[in-house]
């Protein structure tokens, strides 16, 4: 052939099967040299999946790997890396008590073993810091570090490993919008110095503008390639989900009801640190309403939503739900149905199969109990329901949820908060990891149980769907209440200088 | 109390910890690691049998220490291959490593029948007698034998290994994220196996300065009476860390010390109840401290290489 196109790397036919799921069915795809290849696809359609055999952590079944025309068996993640191949996970992969430079530097055989000399690993590190853009303090241990900086310190863990093809996936969902743009910036440099990035995300507004080609993939094959100045959404979002998706403003009825379900008054909060999270916030949430609560990311968000539903002490303030002090309703957990935006973490019992994770609110309740014996039987039935009626991607009900696909993982706590229908719903990040179609129905979820009657604090870094969905909107900044304005009327410009801080007299 | 009575006591307190720390500082690698190896109170039985054993045969101490840590050694690649390639419970692997060196060792013992009772060769002092005149630290510090002084330098050393080396950091990152060392490119399997076989060595030869150190002979029927027990508890109160684990198993040292003490100057109080002080020690030391220290994320729990 006479291209002057170099491959950096190319699959061929990689099929992965799973006990009861075939992840991947036959996958060829290639990616060039310094370009940014987009990876699109649905909530368990493979992505993640086919990343981890190039990286080395599944072996296919069948299937080739190339690199730089070269074909290799890559057995092990240090295979890879050798290779030049790095990888962000979607799940970080930072042990959490060691310090951000002992992560980068995990696994690398220093010059001498008998002793740990940081010092120029430091140095170097910085370099990369600074060459990049991407700061990270390297003394401070990695559980300290907010969300976007451990994006970054897996970013520059691959790079210090010197990769030249970096597996990128889903690095935006944890970012707010300008840790967005840095990011961007840092892939833009790492393509001009000829290395390659594969880049997974369920935001199709980004994948236009930073990828140069784009694969969509389906149920574990490939719909197609296109190059991304000829692709557009609509034409994505159908290759993808197999039918048109809108993510406009939904109608919806008046509310009828006006009782306030949540109270809080001068609520104030520390964060992890110990330093003030909330300062004095007053919040009404009525029955059949959607309050949106926009902001970028770590401006008291999580503290609001974790005092609420009492996983969080107060330092301040008072919070009623439906009247009653929230300290003493938290006792029974089908007050709230509470989505937490770290879903591994806080929603989630990874080891426990999807069933037991769908009925943990409720297993101490008939039918799902009788005098002490939980009735498993009765518990499948209620996670087959669900599975179908939140369309929850598993082999079965019976596999333990850490095998589910980040998306379908979410999916498993929305489905479990919701078909409580509880009075109050606080949903954190709903969406994140979610994909276009996935990212609707949860929206369509939330409309339902505020017209059935629920009140429902709606969380969320993207301004987009903030929008959308909300009756009301609330914007924070630095856990002040900034501003609160009607969903319909909102004006775009004006939560954009909230969210950044600036008071904007509101014209009454 | 004369004094002669405290320096007696405080002589015997660092004799009696040293076997304790030498077991402590193979255990707090293996628990970093993610693997609690239960089985150290039968590997420790295993080893105060086989110093005696091969001591008695050669006449060697120095051949005794190192035969015995080689076994020692062997029985850590068993525990590994169970509870680390195998994924066996580790609770039920140390119990039966445990039940078996019971059986075992009184068995053997019956065979060598020759060496019972026979006080054999022992550790030699580090230093010349004339030290041991100098008051106080003389009998304390310097009428000692060489063992304790290992014993006394050694959790230095292994904090070193642990915090500023290579292995050290792996081993670390292992047991708190298995699944995130293995992406950095590290092999989860095999340091695991490293730290777990150390447990074995260092249980072993904490087994065998018990013997050869202290009794000069073996005596059947678990004559390391839980001390191995006492060490998995020491790690914990001591936070998995080798310097405050070594000096909690001193603590431990000096309880024992202690009641043997009482018990020969013929206290009123009965001598079960004496024999039962370091234990109790070790129930109040755990029940103050647990919960506030924390152990290594995946404590205890296998690893699959599977799982991602
Ligand atoms: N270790 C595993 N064991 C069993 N099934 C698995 C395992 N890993 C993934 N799967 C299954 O393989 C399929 C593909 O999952 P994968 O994580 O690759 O999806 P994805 O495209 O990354 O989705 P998402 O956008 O939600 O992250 C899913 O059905 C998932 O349940
Ligand atoms: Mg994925």
């Amino acid at each position: 052939m006479t291209q002057n196109i170099e491959i950096a790397m190319r699959m061929e036919g990689i099929t992965k099967r799973f006990p009861g799921v075939l992840a991947n069915d036959r996958i060829s795809l290639d990616c060039r040299k310094g370009e940014v290849l987009g990876l699109l696809g649905e909530n368990g359609a493979g992505k993640t999946t086919l990343m981890n055999i190039l990286y080395g952590l599944h072996q296919p079944d069948s299937g080739k790997i190339f690199i730089e025309g070269k074909e290799v068996k890559i057995e092990s993640p240090a295979k890879a890396i050798e290779l030049g191949i790095g990888m962000v996970h979607q799940h970080f992969k930072l042990v959490d008590t060691l310090t951000a430079l002992e992560n980068v530097i995990l696994g690398i055989p220093s010059e001498h073993p008998m002793v740990l000399d940081l010092a120029p690993a430091r140095k170097r590190f910085l370099s990369l810091c600074e060459e990049y853009d991407l700061y990270v303090d390297p003394t401070v241990e990695t559980w300290r570090l907010s969300v976007g900086k451990q994006q970054w310190l897996e970013i520059l863990k691959a790079l210090y490993r010197d990769a030249r093809l970096l597996v990128l996936d889903e690095p935006t969902a944890v970012l707010t919008p300008s840790e967005g743009e840095q990011l961007f910036k840092a892939i833009r440099k790492l393509t001009k110095e000829g290395r390659s990035v594969i880049f997974i995300s369920h935001k199709f507004g980004e994948v236009l503008e930073i990828t140069d080609r784009i694969t969509v993939i389906r149920d574990g094959h490939v719909v197609g390639t296109v190059p991304t100045k000829e692709a557009t959404y609509p034409e994505l979002a159908r290759m993808m989900v197999g039918r048109p998706v809108s993510m406009d403003r939904k109608p919806r009825p008046s509310a009828t009801k006006i009782d306030p379900v949540l109270v809080m008054e001068n609520v104030q909060a520390n964060n992890d640190r110990g330093l003030p999270a909330l300062k004095n916030i007053n919040l009404t949430v009525k029955a059949g309403e959607i309050v949106g609560v926009a902001g970028v990311d770590g401006n008291g968000q999580l503290e609001l939503a974790e005092c609420i539903v009492g996983l969080r002490k107060r330092t301040g303030g008072s919070i009623r739900i439906q009247g009653h002090d929230v300290d003493r309703v938290m006792a029974d957990p089908s007050f709230v149905g509470y989505i937490p935006a770290d879903r591994q973490k806080v929603g989630l019992f990874l080891t426990l199969t999807v069933a037991e994770n769908l009925v943990v609110k409720d297993y101490a309740k008939p039918p799902f109990t009788r005098r002490g014996v939980l009735r498993y039987q009765a518990i499948r039935q209620h996670a087959n329901r669900l599975i179908k009626e939140y369309n929850i991607r598993t082999p079965s009900s019976e596999v333990q949820v850490v095998h589910l696909s980040g998306g379908n993982q979410q999916k498993v706590v929305v489905a479990r908060e919701m078909s409580a229908q509880p009075p109050l719903v606080i949903a954190s990040q709903a969406t994140r990891g979610l994909d276009l179609g996935a990212v609707e129905s949860v929206h369509n979820f939330l409309l339902k149980e505020r017209n059935r009657g629920a009140a429902v604090l709606f969380i969320s870094t993207e301004l987009q769907e903030v929008m959308s969905l909300s009756d009301r909107i609330i914007v924070m900044f630095r856990g002040e209440i900034m501003g609160e304005m009607d969903g319909e009327a909102a004006d775009i410009n004006v939560i954009g200088q909230m969210m950044l801080g600036q008071v904007t007299e509101v014209v009454a | 109390m004369s004094p002669d009575i405290i320096i007696d006591w405080l002589q015997a307190s660092l004799r009696w910890g040293a076997p304790l720390i030498l077991v402590a500082i193979g255990e707090v690698y293996s628990e970093r690691s993610g693997v609690i190896n239960m089985g150290i109170e039968g590997i420790m039985l295993f080893g105060a049998l086989a110093g005696i054993a091969i001591s008695f045969f050669t006449g060697n101490v120095l051949l005794a220490t190192i035969g015995t840590m080689i076994l020692g050694a062997l029985f850590g690649l068993a525990v590994a291959f169970l509870t680390v390639s195998r994924k066996t419970n580790q609770v039920v692997t140390g119990l039966m490593v445990n039940l078996m060196a019971l059986g075992g060792t009184n068995l053997l013992f019956a065979l060598l029948s020759e060496s019972r009772h026979v006080r054999v060769e022992r550790y030699p002092l580090l230093f010349p007698e004339s030290f041991s005149n100098i008051p106080i630290l003389g009998p304390v510090l310097f009428r000692q034998p060489v063992s304790t002084w290992v014993a006394l330098i050694l959790p230095f050393i292994a904090a070193y290994i642990l915090y500023r080396t290579d292995w050290g950091l792996n081993v670390r990152a292992v047991g708190e994220n298995p699944q995130a060392a293995a992406t950095a490119g590290l092999p989860v399997i095999k340091l695991k196996y490293q730290a777990v076989i150390l447990s074995g060595l260092f249980a072993a030869l904490g087994g065998c300065v018990l013997t050869l150190a202290e009794v000069g002979y073996f005596a059947s029927g678990g004559m390391t009476a839980g001390r191995g027990f006492v060490v998995l508890a020491a790690v914990v109160v001591g936070g998995w860390d080798p310097l405050k684990t070594a000096l909690v198993c001193l603590v431990f040292g000096a309880a024992d010390a202690a009641q043997l003490r009482m018990q020969t100057a013929g206290s009123v109080i009965p001598y079960q109840f004496l024999q039962m002080l370091p234990y109790l020690i070790t129930v109040i030391a755990l029940a103050g401290v647990v919960g506030r220290s924390r152990p290594p994320k995946t404590w205890g729990a296998p690893y699959d290489p599977a799982d991602i």
